[in-house]
């Protein structure tokens, strides 16, 4: 977890030498999208907010911004606001995620399930 | 006299201004690049919740949101490819000191 106190934070790179940009457009999966769309839904709820958001992705550090997908630090991010605000235990996650794993190897399976 | 931005005292469209130069860790909306710049105030947009506070879940009282223009020298310096370029960062009054009273003309 980034928690320097001396100064600009990794993620505050604003005018600062970068590489070439990357500009190559790509299709989302459906379960990125459905990240996008839960997103959405826990801000409506209350849960949490998009400056939340993204405090949980700055907290991570720049190595997580190395090592993860978008859609992965997304996911991560909003998972740690759902725990901070209540939305269920970590031990209600972990009985969950333990029950959509059982279902199957696939996405399609573990989507599938009830 | 430098004073810091408060609530109940709006900036007028044009008043020089500079951004705090503090760097406390957490989520901050002002960026690193801005902060100890010297600008002005382009449009008084509206309050919104802090969302510096919003942002650890915590009650948050509304800020007002300025857009604030600084010029490219100010901000890079010798570095500026083009110095009569400006630059434009939405700015919540918090992170805002102002340095004279504008009286535009």
């Amino acid at each position: 977890m980034d928690n320097r106190t001396d100064g600009r934070r990794w993620h505050d790179m604003g005018g600062q030498d970068a590489g070439p940009i990357c500009d190559d457009q790509h299709d989302f999966s459906l379960w990125e999208k459905r990240v996008d769309a839960l997103m959405i839904l826990c801000s409506g709820k209350g849960y949490f907010t998009v400056d939340g958001l993204r405090r949980a992705l700055e907290d991570m550090g720049e190595d997580a911004f190395e090592s993860m997908s978008y859609y992965e630090r997304w996911i991560a991010s909003i998972n740690q606001n759902l725990i901070e605000s209540g939305a269920y235990t970590i031990e209600e996650l972990g009985v969950k995620m333990a029950e959509v794993q059982a279902r199957g190897e696939t996405y399609g399976d573990a989507s599938l399930g009830q | 006299m430098a004073t810091q931005a408060l609530d109940n005292n709006v900036l007028p469209v044009g008043a020089k201004v500079r951004i705090r130069s503090i760097m406390p860790p957490g989520h901050v909306r002002a960026p690193a690049y801005v902060r100890g710049k010297t600008g002005d105030i382009e449009r008084v947009i509206a309050p919104f919740k802090n969302p510096e506070q919003l942002a650890y879940g915590l009650p948050a009282a509304e800020q007002i949101l300025y857009r604030v223009s600084f010029s490219a020298v100010e901000l890079w310096g010798d570095e500026a490819e083009n110095p009569e370029d400006r630059i434009e960062a939405e700015i919540y009054a918090h992170w805002i000191e102002e340095l004279e009273t504008a009286n535009a003309t």
